[in-house]
């Protein structure tokens, strides 16, 4: 299966399981993550089902296309639903399926892995799953975002394109990957490695991205503390750069150990004052991605408790829904029908 | 006034036919949760907690029952009970009421208060007895009434919810709309009460007769007759429910694979722990990698396969490290050379980023990675001059080096590994492999030509790795073990990083027992017997080189002592005999330990009277204001009783006889000595009619100070004051 057929195969599994079927966000992260569509979506009492792949920036994983397993950029294959479904895993091993993996060929495990990101005050549980020793996807229910506590949980898959691609494809390079019948992934990815790499490696001047951090950090703290109502997307967007700056900082070796905790400290104060905001405007909206009779009850939940704080809030919101809402066998969508 | 109950359990309880569908004959219990992959720890730990959580659960609600076993795999956890009794026995129970005046009229009838009891006890107001109530004046009225006992099928349902909501992890999770707490989505339930489903209801799901089998070699839904069978249903399933089971099936498994290889499976118990849980039908598989890669230190590449993959290391029959795994899938595959290949391919990738580590790092130099330690943070709170690893590198040199003048080891090697003791921190093998610490430093302790006895101390100065673990065998990795561990702990203290509570993240009690276990290990050498002021000494003297002072020792002392005493309490010295020692000093534990030893063999008479000794001085000197006198004057002894006079004498016999095993520090002996005393002290307290605190001052004086004689030369040995009777 060449690589780009395995992403339109997931793509189409996962529409067909009532997933929305997003593009990659235009800004650089580190992780799907950090996708709007997960770190914001994950947030409050409204059901979500998404699918996308993200080109994911690892500034000090690049190795000038060298190492045939490590690279400064790859592709996430991100899946997340919201509430998670109760068989979220034969979801999962069906996918596996679809994209010719048949687990009656090999051997198939959850393996523990806990899952925190410190620079987005977030964690969840959950394996990685291994496929014949090697781990094919992360696989985490997200318990707390931005600080929040998540009800109802999302559940997210990430699938590593180019692991499984080599799997498919047999092979133990990833720049011999064939993206289609005529191009390999090394020619297309190849070049980018290496100037990438010699460029976070050599070339980033570190003022410039200290400069820009403390830039995208100022923005953000404005637009959320606009006095005529916060701008909390573009807010979030400025958290996301300021993230990047730092994920080149950190590879250029521009920070030291002590600093580096403070950064993150920073990072993370950016993500939980976006992740409150975003969770308050939402219910401004009127939590519109809920059903429609259940909007109500769940912001007047919301506004009943919000004096003892966004998370208080949106869990209140989150319990007034709870009972009404489709029980976990059908929770969100025909996601658990398809 | 607030009722009684006086339960008693009637001794035999008929059962009743119409109280339900039952026999009346005891049946098995099975209640299984059904559950995405527990994590193996976690599984075993919950195996482990399960059947006492159970049967507590059981004594309360008073229902007799056979053995309980937990049974588990990664989906599932289980429990069977054999022979559950079908309901609770009958209560006869008492409540206590009023008192007899209150509750009975002078002419015996009862009073309006008395009917008013018994309406609420639900007995007949003639049936009031009168009785007396331990613990109370006169006589109460008594209703006796006869509680039915409850039927089993009816107190299940409530019981197993709460069993399974009240199951502790140490980390849970929400699901869904979150609002059950569990280790992993539960994903169905199944209990029988004999052959009848018990309805359960709990996280959203209810409970009937079904499980599920093996998630890839079983299709659907597996009905389960009866507790019995639940075993050989799942096996039939490819489950093998029994951990027992399942071990054994492994270590089938494994000697399958020496016997076809050749070779023998490196034994790793914590490992075969943990891949027993890691599957629910484990089918042993082995592999094999390029041979090159052997030239890597076989620590990196056992760590390797373990840590990241759960494979098993093989050996030759001669011990020596093969090119081949063995690892345990949890499934049944249609090509198992298909599973083997993708292993091959992780484990290839793997150790080529070991070898290019340990190729890379040979490049390097420890001075090249020391000055990398000098940007490292150790601790931040130790301020701008000392708060690297570069910096703790220095005080551990400084330390050790003080402590190998003390005990005449050899300077130059330790002053030599010490200073490079933790440059392998800086390492990328190290980077990528933690606990290979001091291991890689010895491996590049000899490729960059340094001693064997440098390269050991490296190593071993991390000794002892864990509870139990072995210490270091040579004199410079324990003495720079010793001040690493003591730098951690003062440096701690010195900033207000001490451990509260249950809580010690940084490792501070670990880190005092390893230096007390070090010195302990050198019983016989006075030279480290005498090495701790030394080392705390020292320790702190190099901080405050650093700019780290120390304000209050008191506290890090205690800290120690309390070590000290958790260690002697763990090798079977009572609580209260190791504090007596302790109390008196800590410094030399090996000294500490032979007080300890001592103090628990004297009997619980002499501890008494010389507890009594002790605390009458204490009294005197506290309450009194006396400072007793060091002389004693004999011709103020009562002239016409004579126990002052003997225990004289018979002091200045026991100071004689104990002048050798003083000597020898023969404490056992000094307290046999000791013990020989106590009939003459206690005649001087009991049966002499002496008085202390005699009102005349000279007499009082005097006698208190033939008790302090008396004890005296006890006091260094141990504090009476701290010996109740009861060890």
């Amino acid at each position: 299966m060449y690589l780009q057929d395995l992403i339109f195969t997931l793509q189409k599994y996962w529409a067909e399981r009532g997933c929305v079927v997003e593009q990659p966000v235009d800004v650089e992260v580190g992780a799907g993550t950090f996708h709007p569509a997960t770190f914001l979506r994950v947030l409050g009492p409204e059901p979500w089902n998404a699918a996308f792949a993200q080109f994911c920036r690892r500034p000090a994983d690049g190795r000038y296309g060298e190492n045939p397993n490590r690279a400064g950029a790859y592709f996430q294959f991100q899946v997340g639903l919201k509430p998670s479904p109760l068989h979220v895993q034969d979801l999962y091993l069906d996918s596996l399926r679809a994209i010719g993996l048949d687990p009656s060929s090999h051997d198939i495990r959850f393996v523990e892995d806990d899952w925190e990101s410190p620079t987005l005050g977030a964690w969840g549980l959950g394996w990685e799953v291994w496929c014949d020793g090697m781990e094919v996807t992360q696989y985490t229910y997200f318990q707390q975002a931005g600080g929040i506590d998540l009800r109802p949980v999302t559940c997210e898959l990430t699938y590593g394109v180019e692991r499984l691609a080599m799997y498919l494809q047999n092979i133990d390079n990833m720049y011999d990957l064939q993206w289609d019948r005529h191009v390999t992934y090394g020619q297309i990815r190849k070049p980018w490695e290496v100037e990438y790499s010699t460029y976070q490696f050599e070339e980033l001047r570190p003022e410039i991205s200290f400069a820009s951090f403390d830039t995208y950090e100022g923005e953000c703290r404005r637009l959320l503390a606009r006095p005529a109502g916060p701008l909390v997307l573009p807010a979030y967007e400025f958290c996301m750069k300021a993230s990047h700056a730092f994920n080149c900082l950190d590879a250029r070796g521009a920070i030291s150990v002590t600093e580096r905790q403070r950064f993150i400290g920073r990072v993370r104060a950016m993500a939980k004052a976006c992740a409150e905001t975003y969770v308050a405007s939402r219910a401004r909206l009127g939590f519109p991605l809920l059903p429609k009779a259940l909007q109500a009850q769940a912001v007047a939940a919301y506004e009943a408790a919000a004096e003892a704080g966004v998370n208080a809030a949106a869990l209140a919101a989150a319990a007034a829904v709870a009972d009404h809402a489709p029980g976990q066998e059908r929770a969100g969508s025909e996601a658990a029908h398809a | 006034m607030p009722d009684i109950v006086n339960p008693q359990i009637t001794d035999a309880v008929a059962p009743t036919a119409s109280a339900s569908a039952s026999d009346g004959r005891p049946a098995d219990l099975l209640f299984e949760i059904g559950c995405e992959e527990i994590p193996a720890k976690m599984l075993a730990r919950a195996l482990a907690e399960l059947p006492a959580a159970v049967e507590q659960r059981l004594a309360a609600a008073r229902l007799a029952h056979g053995a309980v076993r937990a049974l588990g795999t990664p989906r599932r956890l289980a429990v069977i009970v054999k022979g559950l009794a079908d309901r609770q026995p009958d209560l006869v129970e008492e409540v206590v009421g009023p008192p007899v005046s209150a509750a009975f009229a002078p002419d015996g009838s009862v009073t309006k208060a008395g009917q008013g009891f018994a309406a609420k006890s639900g007995v007949d107001p003639a049936s009031l007895t009168k009785k007396e109530v331990p613990g109370k004046k006169g006589l109460y009225a008594v209703a006796i009434r006869n509680v039915a006992g409850g039927d089993t099928r009816s107190l299940l349902p409530a019981m197993l919810r709460d069993l399974a909501a009240a199951i502790p992890w140490p980390k849970s999770q929400r699901w869904g709309w979150g609002m059950t707490a569990f280790v992993r989505p539960v994903q169905w339930l199944l209990a029988l009460y004999g052959g009848e489903v018990v309805p359960v209801a709990w996280a959203d799901l209810t409970a009937g007769r079904t499980t599920r089998g093996h998630r890839f070699l079983s299709r659907g839904e597996v009905s389960v007759a009866s507790p019995a069978e639940y075993v050989e249903t799942l096996r039939a399933h490819h489950v093998v429910v029994d951990p027992e089971a399942r071990r054994e099936l492994v270590r089938a498994e494994l000697s399958r694979l020496e016997q076809e290889t050749g070779l023998r499976v490196r034994p790793d118990p914590a490992l075969l722990d943990e891949v027993i849980h890691l599957g629910e039908y484990p089918v042993g598989l082995c592999g094999q990698f390029d041979p090159s890669y052997l030239e890597v230190p076989e620590e990196i590449i056992v760590t390797a396969m373990r840590t990241h993959q759960r494979y098993f290391a093989m050996e030759d029959q001669g011990g020596k490290l093969a090119n081949r795994f063995t690892t345990l899938m949890a499934t049944v595959v249609k090509d198992p050379a298909v599973v083997q290949r993708g292993n091959e391919y992780v484990i290839a990738s793997r150790l080529a980023d070991a070898k290019f580590f340990f190729a890379e790092d040979r490049k390097k130099s420890f001075a090249e990675w020391n000055k990398k330690l000098d940007a490292v943070v150790f601790q931040a709170k130790l301020g701008d001059r000392a708060r690297t690893i570069g910096h703790k590198v220095q005080r551990i040199a400084r330390i050790a080096g003080a402590l190998a003048r003390h005990v005449g080891a050899d300077a130059d090697t330790v002053a030599a590994a010490a200073g490079v003791c933790k440059a392998d921190l800086a390492s990328s093998a190290v980077g990528e492999f933690p606990e290979l610490q001091g291991v890689m430093g010895r491996h590049y302790a000899r490729h960059f030509g340094l001693s064997d006895e440098i390269a050991r101390a490296i190593d071993e100065h991390w000794w002892p790795k864990g509870q139990g673990a072995a210490l270091p065998p040579g004199a410079a990795g324990a003495l720079i073990a010793l001040a690493d561990r003591m730098d951690t702990v003062a440096g701690c203290f010195a900033v207000g990083l001490e451990p509260s509570g249950s809580a010690d993240p940084l490792g501070l009690r670990r880190a005092a027992i390893g230096i007390w276990l070090i010195l302990l290990a050198h019983e016989g050498d006075e030279r480290w017997a005498s090495l701790w002021p030394v080392l705390f000494d020292e320790a702190r003297a190099a901080l405050a080189e650093q700019g780290v002072a120390m304000a209050d020792t008191a506290s890090v002392e205690k800290f120690f002592r309390d070590r000290l005493r958790g260690i002697f309490v763990d090798q079977g010295i009572p609580t209260q005999d190791a504090e007596a020692a302790l109390a008196q000093s800590f410094r030399d534990p090996i000294d500490a330990r032979a007080r300890a030893l001592a103090i628990a063999r004297i009997p619980k008479e002499a501890r008494e009277v010389f507890k009594r000794v002790a605390n009458i001085l204490d009294d005197a000197r506290k309450k009194h204001k006396l400072e007793p006198a060091d002389r004693v004057d004999p011709a103020l002894f009562a002239a016409d009783n004579t126990v002052e006079q003997k225990l004289h004498a018979a002091m200045q016999e026991a100071r004689e006889r104990e002048a050798e095993p003083r000597r020898r520090r023969d404490y056992a002996a000094v307290f046999d000595s000791l013990v020989q005393l106590q009939p003459t002290v206690a005649a001087f307290f009991d049966r002499g009619g002496v008085m202390v605190m005699d009102p005349d001052p000279k007499l009082r004086d005097n006698r208190l100070a033939l008790l302090l004689q008396l004890i005296q030369p006890y006091l260094a040995i141990a504090d009476f004051r701290l010996l109740g009777a009861a060890s």
